[in-house]
Order: structure tokens, then C-alpha cells, then sequence
């Protein structure tokens, strides 16, 4: 049986102060898919993200949304220096009304299965080291409950050990809860060990320039052909333009 | 157990401040004993002979009900300028038009003298309470508003955005988002608002022959009893003083103790 998408994206076109970014983006997730989004520096992808996650409004097209509840994992922690750990990792079930009782509990059993320890509960993000509040950023998007999850280049400032383990978390709850998720990404490697599919922007017209099915679910994908994969798309015209465009934009 | 060696810290961080305060005041109490000791007490009244003036005001029956008259439009006005102008403040901050609209308003509130509010202030008020409570409020509502109106636009947006990716409501964010990082602009408004609340009551208060503070003082000048003089003028710093350090400098500790929560010991302040 064919369902509808969790998201689409129906001829979006975005400009910024008259300057177009991207036109007649079209791109389907499906229910409990996982799209990775790759693209040059500057092609458009963060504006691609907000305005799914619905923050910005696009100038043309339309987002379809067959999901009940988003999420986002910023790039940087955005935690509330304010709050304690635990009332930041509770931010989105406070905004939506939950009691308090049960907002504790689902913070506290989120913290502890990324990593974080009970003695950091009350601690401010001012205590904390930077991989403890991505950890808590991941924590506080998977605390709603999501059906729809967005990540922009979530991992891209922490160490290697911390993104293998925050990647596999991510995972590990996109099976057991079946969310769907859009992947913004610079990392070739991360892109083809998480998703189920990946989206290439091209840097010129901002369309999608390749779209590809991964072999085997996430999770379930050997070290070996994951780097075996990695290695022949390097090679790949199509993805040959992603990685001089980020050259040159450095 | 590290609750409680943070709060001990966090007191032992305030009696500190108290400490390096108190050596200050001391360091100004002999200043004032020297110019004493050259001018005589006619012109200066040592601390000594001020004390002995307060200890037998302190005595006097009425001295409690003076002293109530005056806190009550100070405070009253502190408050009601506190919260005046951090109202118009925010809305300014949110609305490009209502700052455009508040702004003119607020350069005469603070363009025209206080002396001169309290002129206006004794021809509509007489000489009732409302002639300090309003040069109070006209005083110090523009401080409050002009640190709403920079906190409002100095927040992080980033953190609005993360806070309306997840739904939040617009009063929600306010609160959790906007209020703690205004409340950082508004504390050092507060502060000098609160000193000042003090001192424009005792001078409406002189001004407008409505007793208080500045009545009494107003009668001691009469008298030329100068030693009741610097009396009633040290009674007033030490209120001053004690709405400072004893009323607000506690609730800004406590507000923004996540502010301190990031510096270990010997990280330099
Ligand atoms: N608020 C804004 N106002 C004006 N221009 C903007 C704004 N946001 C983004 N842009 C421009 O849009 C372009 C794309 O930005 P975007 O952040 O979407 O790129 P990106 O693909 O996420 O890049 P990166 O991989 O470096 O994060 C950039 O040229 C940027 O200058
Ligand atoms: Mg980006």
C-alpha cells in the first residue's frame, strides 16, 4: 500500500532581497524515511530546512505536511542558558502544555539514553562541556515525540566517537519509533550510514541534482560498505561538484 | 551535597561583597570625620554627633510614621514606574510603530528637569503624597523603559526560532525566552532607580511642605539644627542603601544564578 508522504516539497522557490536561491524544488519523504540532504556551501540547504520545519515562509511553491508533531537538531545546542538541563531538554513538552510531573520524567529517561549523567540534571549550559549540550539537544528534539525529525549538520562540531554514537542513537530511535527524517549534511559518510536516501542540491540552479537509494537499512550496513560506498560516489561527476564547491568556499 | 556547598559559596560570595562594602563606607566615615575636625561642627557635625541625633530621633514617637510616609512614595513610585516603563518598553521593542510613538515622550520626561516636574507637580497635586509618587515615576519610568526597550532588542533570535520550531506559544516564548534576558537589562535600570526613588521623594517631599523625610528636613533647616540635618540625611542613604543591597541585589542573585554557574572559583570576574 502506498502511503503519503510525510513531506513534500511542491515546486518551493526562495530568494533572498531579490537574489533566488533555489526554484522548482520538488522532493518527497516518505513515512518513516530517512533523506539525507547534501549540497555545496551556500546552496540553500539550512533555507530548505526552515522552511519545512515551517520557520521560514517560501516566496514560491508549497510544503505538504503529512506529520503530526516536528522536531528540529540545530547545528549549534541553542539551549536556554537559563534553565537546567532537564528544563531545557523538557523546553518543547513545556511549550506544549505538559504537566510537570511527566515532563521530569521523560527529560530524565532522554538525558540518561544520550549519555548524560544524573548529576548534570541541574547543572546550567554554562557547566556544561559543548558535546553535553548536543547530547541534550538531540535529547530535547526526541522528547516530543516527533513523527517528523529535522537535523541540520547536527553532528558537524562534535568529535568523531561522540558522532558515531549520537548517529547511531539517532538510529536506533528512528527505528524503534518510525519518525521520519530530513538530514542536512556535509559528511558524505554520516549521510550514507543514516539515511535510507540521499538528495544532492546542485550548486547552480539549486535543484536536485541526484537522488540515490542506499542498499540495506540503516544500522544494518557493514563499516565495510559504508566506506565502500562512500569511496565509488566520491568518484561520482554528480557529487564531484559537492566537494570542489566546499573546497573553494574555503 | 553540592547544592549546599553552592549555596554556601553563593553566600559567602554576598558577605564578601558585604565585607569590601562595609571597608568603603568606613573609608568615607573618615573622610567625613576629617572635614569635621577642619570646618567645626556648625558647618559639619562629625558622625559621632550625627549618630547621637539619630539615636534620639529614633526615639521620637512619630519617627516610624515619618519614615513609613516616606518609603511609601518612594516605593510606591519605583514600582509604579518599574512597571510602567518596563510595559511600554517591551511593547516598544516588539513594535517598530509604538517606539516611534514612545521615543518623542520619553526624551521630554527626561529632558525636563525633575525640579520642574515637581513645580507642575505641587500645582496638580498640592501638597498631598502625589507630588513626590509622580516626580518619582516621571524620574524613573524612562530608565526602566530604555532597558526593556535594548533587552527586547538584544535577544538571541536564534532561541526564538528554536523555541517556535517546537510550537511555542507567543506568550511562552516571552516568558521563557525574552523576560530572563530583559531581566538583565532592567536589574542595572533598577538599581540607579531605586537610589534616585529616594532622593526625589525627600526633595518633592521639601519642596512640597508634605512631611516625610523632607518635612522634617525643611524643619531642621528652620532651626538650624544641623546634626538633625545630617540625621534625617544619612536615615535616607541608608534606606537607599538597604533597598539596594537588601532588597535587590538579592533577587538579581537569585534570578540569575545560572549567570554565576559557569564561573569555578578563580576564574576571574
Ligand atoms: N536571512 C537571510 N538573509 C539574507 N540572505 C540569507 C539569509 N539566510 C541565508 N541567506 C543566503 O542564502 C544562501 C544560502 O544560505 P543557507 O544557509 O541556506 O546555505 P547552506 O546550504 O545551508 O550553506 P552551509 O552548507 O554553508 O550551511 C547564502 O548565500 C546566504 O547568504
Ligand atoms: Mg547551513
Amino acid at each position: 500500500m502506498r502511503q503519503s508522504p510525510a513531506l513534500t516539497f511542491s515546486r518551493v522557490g526562495h530568494a533572498f532581497l531579490g537574489r533566488s536561491l533555489f526554484e522548482d524544488f520538488d522532493l518527497a519523504i516518505g513515512k518513516g524515511e530517512a533523506v539525507a540532504l547534501l549540497g555545496p556551501s551556500g546552496s540553500g540547504k539550512t533555507t530548505l530546512l526552515q522552511i519545512a520545519a515551517g520557520i521560514v515562509e517560501p516566496v514560491k511553491g508549497r510544503v505538504l505536511r503529512g506529520y503530526r508533531r516536528q522536531a528540529v537538531v540545530f547545528q549549534e545546542p541553542r539551549l536556554l542558558p537559563w534553565m537546567t538541563l532537564t528544563d531545557n531538554i523538557a523546553y518543547g513538552l513545556a511549550a506544549r502544555g505538559e504537566g510537570k510531573a511527566a515532563r521530569r520524567r521523560t527529560a530524565e529517561r532522554l538525558a540518561l539514553s544520550v549519555g548524560l549523567e544524573e548529576a548534570d540534571f541541574t547543572k546550567y549550559p554554562a557547566e556544561l562541556s559543548g558535546g553535553m549540550r548536543q547530547r541534550a539537544n538531540v535529547a530535547r528534539a526526541l522528547a516530543v515525540d516527533p513523527d517528523m525529525l529535522f537535523l541540520d549538520e547536527p553532528f558537524s562540531a562534535t568529535d568523531v566517537g561522540l558522532r558515531r554514537h549520537l548517529q547511531d542513537l539517532l538510529i536506533a530511535a528512528a527505528r524503534s519509533r518510525g519518525f521520519s527524517v530530513l538530514l542536512v549534511t556535509h559528511d558524505l559518510a554520516e549521510a550514507v550510514r543514516v539515511a535510507d536516501r540521499i538528495a544532492v542540491l546542485s550548486g547552480r540552479d539549486g535543484r536536485i541534482a541526484a537522488s540515490r537509494a542506499l542498499a540495506g537499512r540503516p544500522g544494518e550496513r557493514s563499516e565495510r560498505a559504508i566506506f565502500e560506498q562512500v569511496e565509488a560516489w566520491s568518484r561520482d561527476p554528480v557529487f564531484g561538484e559537492l566537494f570542489s564547491a566546499t573546497e573553494r568556499a574555503r | 551535597m553540592s547544592h549546599v556547598l553552592a549555596g554556601l559559596g553563593w553566600t559567602g560570595r554576598y558577605l564578601w561583597a558585604g565585607w569590601a562594602g562595609l571597608a568603603g563606607i568606613f573609608c568615607f566615615l573618615a573622610v567625613w570625620q576629617a572635614g569635621h575636625e577642619i570646618y567645626g561642627s556648625f558647618i559639619l557635625p562629625s558622625p559621632a554627633e550625627t549618630a547621637a541625633a539619630i539615636d534620639a530621633l529614633a526615639a521620637r514617637p512619630d519617627f516610624w510614621t515619618i519614615l513609613s510616609q516616606s518609603a511609601g512614595r518612594a516605593l510606591s513610585g519605583f514600582a509604579l514606574a518599574a512597571v510602567t516603563g518596563t510595559a511600554a518598553g517591551l511593547v516598544a521593542g516588539y513594535s517598530f510603530a509604538a517606539m516611534r510613538l514612545m521615543k518623542p515622550v520619553v526624551t521630554v520626561m527626561l529632558g525636563v528637569p525633575p525640579i520642574g516636574w515637581i513645580v507642575l507637580a505641587l500645582i496638580w497635586f498640592g501638597s498631598s503624597g502625589g507630588t513626590a509618587v509622580m516626580t518619582v515615576v516621571i524620574a524613573s519610568a524612562p530608565l526602566s523603559f530604555a532597558g526593556a526597550l535594548e533587552g527586547v532588542a538584544k535577544r538571541d533570535r536564534q532561541l526564538d526560532i528554536m523555541a517556535q520550531s517546537f510550537g511555542a506559544s507567543w506568550a511562552y516564548r516571552l516568558r521563557t525566552i525574552t523576560l530572563p534576558h530583559v531581566l538583565s537589562y532592567l536589574f542595572p535600570a533598577w538599581t540607579t532607580t531605586a537610589g534616585s526613588a529616594w532622593k526625589v521623594t525627600v526633595m518633592a517631599e521639601l519642596l512640597s511642605n508634605s512631611g516625610g523625610i523632607g518635612g522634617e528636613l525643611a524643619t531642621a533647616r528652620a532651626l538650624f539644627d544641623i546634626p538633625l540635618v545630617t540625621a534625617w540625611l544619612a536615615i535616607t542613604v541608608i534606606l537607599a542603601l538597604a533597598t539596594d543591597y537588601g532588597v535587590l541585589h538579592v533577587v538579581r542573585e537569585a534570578a540569575e544564578r545560572w549567570r554565576s554557574a559557569g564561573l569555578p572559583w578563580g576564574v576571574k570576574r
